[in-house]
């Protein structure tokens, strides 16, 4: 049941892209940090939630051919670093494309989808996926 | 009845998965003749939905779109009803992963309906009743479905994936809801039972004493109610189960293809079940002129049916319909899947273990 507790923890970050803000230098950070790693001290207390617009940049991607057995379905698999217009990067799946549309520098804009589900009697697991735009 | 406090619909959204088949290519998996398949039920494309995609999914990217058009702070919607008959979950309400997706407040009235096709707009139903006692400043139905229906069954060529959201309210009313009434009686046209994965459909009480009769009894007490014809608006949309029923329901009313063309979607995305209406609606608003007044009928099998009588309001020139993508920018992008395909994806198939 670890699964369950840690996913309902970041519910908020994984639906709707909520980061933190650092009040001192205003930089954005996703996942978000209670400490802004450039104010240390001086962020503390300072740091607000921050929902990010989901639009991004193709940094780095790759295809994923050899698949945990819970994505055979979507074999092969999409999965970019994507970096937000609001500054932070992160990790996620392109989706709804063959792998030879994908290219670095192209926009993405972020899309709610199921990431996984602990079998056909568990959770259902949701969260940000990213779509071409 | 007139006047800025009237409630009715303040935005709209809809979101409609990008994958489709043909009816040419179930039919050559199943050895019958598509050309029949396609002038019997008039339905040339169905929607499918992505494998990481469900009601939940679709309602959320629905709503999303509802709450870009108006800009609308999500905390101030007070109901979320959300109406399909394929939730994610037989119990743990998709109204709660919804709500907490796009937003709103822990202050909020919520529950999923089910009524077959008509769940969605029961909730408009609802979310209007709330507004107009002033439960609720704001409140959202959504109609949305991922439908099933079994391999080599008729249902499979027209069962298919959308939703909709509506946004009900009383300041900045684009569309306003002057009248909504319903009809309901216990007929056995179609059913699922708990945990099996395709419903059955009771074959002659599918079209005349379900569809037929129910969508024809609420458009013509809409009609009574109104004091109006079918010659005083100049959109009518009804429940889509295909191509062919709802224009059959049209023309028996005494409304002209002109008038109902454009709320018309199944031909390409097949019957999107709690979306079917909605849908139709929402591409009608897509395009809606300030007086254009919209006549919109839903049906759900089991079986009863929801009418509409709604006037388009000045708003909606103000109003930002590009801030989220229109049915028509849905409808273009597409990408086609043949049979095996969609049987993976829909998870038609028999897999080992560890395969979800």
């Amino acid at each position: 049941m670890g699964e369950v507790s840690r996913f309902w923890r970041e519910a908020v970050h994984r639906y709707r892209l909520v980061g933190h803000r650092c009040g001192n230098c205003e930089r954005t950070y996703f996942p978000p940090r209670d400490v802004c790693p450039v104010c240390h001290r001086d962020s503390v207390g300072k740091m607000k939630e921050f929902e990010l617009s989901g639009k991004g940049t193709i940094e780095s991607f790759t295809v994923i051919h050899e698949v945990p057995s819970p994505f055979v379905r979507q074999r092969p698999y999409i999965l970019a670093i994507v970096k937000l217009d609001e500054g932070p990067s992160l990790t996620a799946q392109i989706v709804d494309v063959d792998p030879g549309e994908v290219e670095i520098g192209k926009r993405v804009s972020a899309v709610f989808r199921k990431i996984a589900q602990q079998g056909s009697s568990g959770i259902i697991q949701y969260g940000y996926k990213f779509v071409l735009d | 009845m007139t006047g800025a406090l009237m409630s009715g619909i303040v935005s709209y959204g809809s979101y409609i998965p990008r994958f489709r088949i043909k009816p040419e290519e179930i039919a050559r998996v199943w050895g019958e003749d598509a050309d029949s398949i396609k002038n019997g039920i008039y339905i040339l494309s169905k929607s499918v939905p992505a494998p990481d995609e469900d009601v939940a999914t679709i309602s959320v990217e629905a709503a999303r779109n509802a709450i870009k058009r108006k800009k609308l702070d999500p905390r101030l919607i007070g109901a979320l009803y959300i109406g399909s008959e394929s939730h994610p979950y037989a119990v743990k309400p998709t109204s709660t992963i919804v709500s907490s997706a796009v937003g709103m407040d822990f202050s909020l009235f919520a529950a999923d309906y089910e009524f077959a096709c008509k769940a969605g707009t029961a909730g408009m139903q609802n979310v209007k009743a709330m507004v107009d006692s002033n439960l609720i400043k704001y409140g959202m139905a959504i109609g949305a479905d991922t439908s099933q229906g079994a391999p080599g069954d008729v249902l499979e060529y027209s069962a298919s994936a959308g939703g909709t959201a509506m946004v009900i309210g009383k300041e900045d009313v684009i569309a306003e809801i002057n009248h909504t009434l319903s009809v309901t009686s216990d007929t056995p046209d179609f059913w699922r039972r708990e945990g099996e994965p395709y419903p059955r459909h009771g074959e002659r009480f599918t079209g005349e004493p379900a569809y037929f009769r129910h969508t024809l009894s609420a458009s013509k007490l809409m009609l009574e109610n109104r004091g109006t014809t079918p010659a005083d608006y100049d959109y009518a949309v009804f429940h889509q189960p295909n191509g062919k029923f709802p224009t059959r329901a049209a023309k028996t009313l005494g409304f002209q293809e002109s008038q109902y063309k454009d709320g018309l979607l199944t031909p390409f995305i097949g019957n999107t079940y709690s979306g079917s209406m909605m849908t139709g609606l929402s591409a009608i608003l897509d395009i809606a002129k300030p007086g254009d007044r919209i006549f919109a009928v839903s049906f759900g099998s089991g079986a009863g049916s929801d009418a509409f009588d709604i006037t388009v309001t000045d708003k909606i020139d103000e109003f930002d319909r590009h801030g989220a993508p229109t049915i028509k920018e849905q409808l273009s992008k597409v990408r086609w899947l043949d049979y095996a395909l969609y049987s993976k994806f829909k998870k038609k198939l028999i897999v080992g273990d560890g395969i979800e």
